[in-house]
């Protein structure tokens, strides 16, 4: 009997059709991040100070100035790059430089770091350079924690709250 | 790429022979992946209102309104939810094979190019669409999605501040984004409903809906995965937690293990680059430009059967401009003209018949006249012997009949069947240039320009215009629908015919049919 033979056909496509869509539309599951392992992640914007000074511009200068363009102060908008480092337990986790953000360099700084650690126990610190000085750091703070699996440790900067903010549990 | 798309094509006829057996050439579905693109559309849509309707729009009580719909109302709103996620993967099976057999079968270039450009952004916009779908579900799937896909755009260097970041602690900023992730989950689907109707705009009469029988094994299809295999949501998103071991829907998300493992710009560069490339590839090489229809105005009478036949729309009749005293005239668009010459067979003026006036139809290929059609006919015919001589009508698409050309055997070819007045048919048989006319071309239901194979049928069997003669015995018409690869076939169909032909009575009885015309000299 063909007709059978071909609605048995079509039943078959159409299975392997639904078998198709209906195993990739959620399977093989994707491991995006270690069960086992906990997330710090270093999040934060920030403008850092500008390479230069201002500086009174000279009577020459003001008067090789444009007409509209007259002002008494030169104040060059590129900022210094921003120099940042984490160290748990005494290892680095992060060192690392970051350029302003505009074709200028005068934006503040985007910075955007995750790194899986393992849980328990650990002695955090956070150090920042925002400036001109050679070695060193504006800013540090250092924290205890205990993580567990799969938790995200967020590590944020605020220049306004004097400095690095760790995410509370 | 002419390699490629050879052994791409020789692929999918392989695959199309399978098909055809269970489905028929009429339902198909591989001859029907644009209409059927358009049905799982329409599921997607109704259902989508269906469960909109339900759905909280706010950050916090989006899941939750879900997860009432999957498991409290599971046999009305789960059943929605499901056939809303499944007729959506399989929208983008269908575009992708689409995609891959419009390339194969080489009907995006030069001329033709305007689906296929306009279907480049209908990419984008399926994929825009189902990924803004899985963000509002807010399960750790949707958290894991607007983590990556921030990440994405925070690698181009026109945000200050990291987008990712509101993804991680400010729940404020992420129900903002997830209010612009509701409103572009409705506005993309219909935008590209916009593009779809643009992408047709270019072919007369579109397969839009796909026969009955094949839509409705499909929706069947879709209904039963739905009640067999809901789909669920995955735990709740926690901004405070890290999502670890998703399940991904890998028609919509195929690219996103890749963005956790190189990086953002390295992603952006192979997508803009896809897409550059595909908007090119019509013109890769451009394709040499065939002359297209010329009208001749002389013989046009204006009846508008070569609009009415164009698979492009690329005639429309316009007013009279030679001061005759017909009404219309027909004007060819030649920047949709494909030059197929389907147009030439409608015209009633394109008959092998005249031959004391210049042989010159109203509308005509330049570089496929009539008038050469039919000296090749005659010149075919001229080297045939025997009782069963066969002229086989063929396209140039399809599998090349001009190698089997023998002393019982006659090839012509032309651009499209549908180009082949039926008069010509008549011609053969009544002049006694053959003992049966075969003619072949494309797989019955897939022509290359869309209506051709449509068209000759419908004369033949005098449904459609121009006629074929009453007196043309039909027992000496035969055909078989080769395409590329189906050529054994073919050679099986062709022996029969011919066999047939032998048991039929000689020609010479059928003469006393002849008119006057066909008592003419036949000038080789
Ligand atoms: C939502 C996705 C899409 C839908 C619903 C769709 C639908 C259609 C339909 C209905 C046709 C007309 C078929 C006919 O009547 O002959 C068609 C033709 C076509 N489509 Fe699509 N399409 C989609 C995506 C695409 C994409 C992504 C591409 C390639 C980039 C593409 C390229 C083409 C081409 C080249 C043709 C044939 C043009 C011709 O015959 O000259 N389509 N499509
Ligand atoms: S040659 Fe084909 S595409 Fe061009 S006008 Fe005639 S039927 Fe239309
Ligand atoms: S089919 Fe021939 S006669 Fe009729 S409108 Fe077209 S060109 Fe003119």
């Amino acid at each position: 009997m063909p007709k059978l033979r071909i609605l048995l056909g079509q039943i078959v496509a159409f299975i392997l059709f639904a078998l198709l869509i209906g195993y990739f539309s959620n399977s093989p599951s994707y491991t995006y991040h270690d069960p086992e392992m906990a997330l710090i992640m270093v999040s934060f914007s920030h403008a850092s100070e500008h390479k230069e000074k201002c500086r009174r511009f000279t009577q020459e200068e003001i008067a090789a100035l444009a007409p509209n363009m007259r002002r008494t102060m030169d104040c060059p908008r590129e900022r210094v790059p921003v120099y940042v480092e984490i160290m748990m337990d005494g290892n680095s986790l992060l060192s690392k430089s970051y350029n302003p953000t505009g074709l200028a360099k005068d934006g503040s700084t985007s910075i955007y770091e995750s790194i899986p650690v393992k849980p328990g126990q650990h002695q955090l610190i956070a150090r920042l350079r925002d400036s001109k000085r050679e070695g060193g750091f504006d800013y540090e703070s250092s924290i205890s924690i205990s993580l567990e699996p799969k938790e995200l440790f967020i590590i944020d900067f605020r220049k306004d709250l004097d400095g690095f903010l760790f995410s509370e549990r | 790429m002419s390699a490629l798309k050879k052994i791409l094509r020789t692929g999918f006829e392989h695959v199309e022979d399978w098909f055809d057996v269970v489905f028929g050439a009429k339902w198909n579905p591989l001859y029907q992946l644009g209409a059927l693109g358009w049905f799982y559309y329409w599921i997607v849509v109704i259902s989508g209102i269906y469960l909109y309707i339900f759905f909280d729009t706010g950050v916090t009580q989006a899941y939750k309104s879900l997860e009432y719909l999957t498991h409290e109302q599971w046999y009305a709103g789960g059943i929605m939810r499901s056939l809303h996620r499944y007729a959506s993967d399989a929208l983008v099976v269908m575009m992708m094979v689409h995609l891959l057999r419009e390339f194969a079968m080489d009907r995006f270039r030069s001329v033709r190019w305007f689906a296929w450009v306009t279907g480049v952004p209908m990419l984008w916009m399926v994929f825009a669409a189902g990924i803004s779908g899985y963000w509002m579900v807010w399960d750790q799937l949707a958290q894991y999605i607007a983590i990556t896909t921030a990440e994405l755009f925070d690698s181009l260097p026109f945000f200050g501040e990291a987008i990712a970041r509101n993804f991680l602690t400010d729940a404020k900023l992420s129900g903002r984004f997830f209010t612009l992730m509701v409103f572009m989950h409705i506005a993309l689907p219909l935008f590209l409903l916009f593009i779809m109707w643009i992408h047709i705009q270019r072919h007369a009469s579109p397969k839009v809906n796909p026969p009955k029988g094949l839509a409705v094994g499909t929706f069947c299809m879709l209904l039963i995965l739905s009640f067999i295999k809901p789909a669920l949501s995955q735990p709740p998103a926690d901004l405070s937690i890290v999502p670890t071991t998703v399940n991904l829907d890998w028609f919509y998300m195929p690219l996103y293990p890749l963005l956790d493992n190189v990086s953002g710009i390295t992603v952006w560069i192979v997508l803009v680059g896809a897409t550059a490339l595909l908007m090119m590839m019509p013109w890769m090489p451009p394709g040499k430009r065939v002359p297209v229809a010329v009208v001749n105005l002389d013989n046009c009478n204006g009846c508008s059967r070569c609009a009415a036949d164009c698979p492009f729309g690329a005639i429309s009749m316009e007013p009279r401009s030679d001061g005759s005293a017909y009404e219309q005239e027909a004007v060819v668009n030649t920047s949709h003209c494909t030059s197929c010459g389907i147009c030439v067979a409608s015209c009633p003026t394109a008959t092998p018949f005249r031959t004391k006036t210049e042989l010159s139809p109203g509308i005509e290929l330049p570089e496929n006249k009539i008038k050469e059609l039919r000296e090749k006919t005659i010149a075919a015919s001229n080297k045939l012997i025997g009782g069963d001589r066969v002229i086989v009508y063929g396209c140039d698409n399809s599998l090349n009949p001009a190698e089997m050309s023998d002393t019982k055997v006659g090839v012509v070819t032309m651009p499209c069947i549908g180009m082949l007045p039926p008069s010509f048919i008549d011609f053969v048989l009544s002049r006694k240039l053959a003992d049966g006319v075969f003619l072949t071309g494309c797989r019955e239901g897939d022509c290359s320009f869309r209506l051709g194979i449509k068209w000759t049928d419908a004369r033949i069997a005098g449904e459609r215009e121009p006629h074929i003669r009453k007196r043309v015995n039909q027992e000496r018409i035969g055909k078989y629908w080769a395409g590329l690869t189906r050529s054994k076939e073919f050679f099986k169909e062709l022996t029969a015919f011919r066999m047939r032909l032998n048991k039929l009575s000689p020609m010479q009885t059928e003469s006393r049919n002849d008119t006057k015309e066909n008592s003419e000299k036949v000038d080789a």
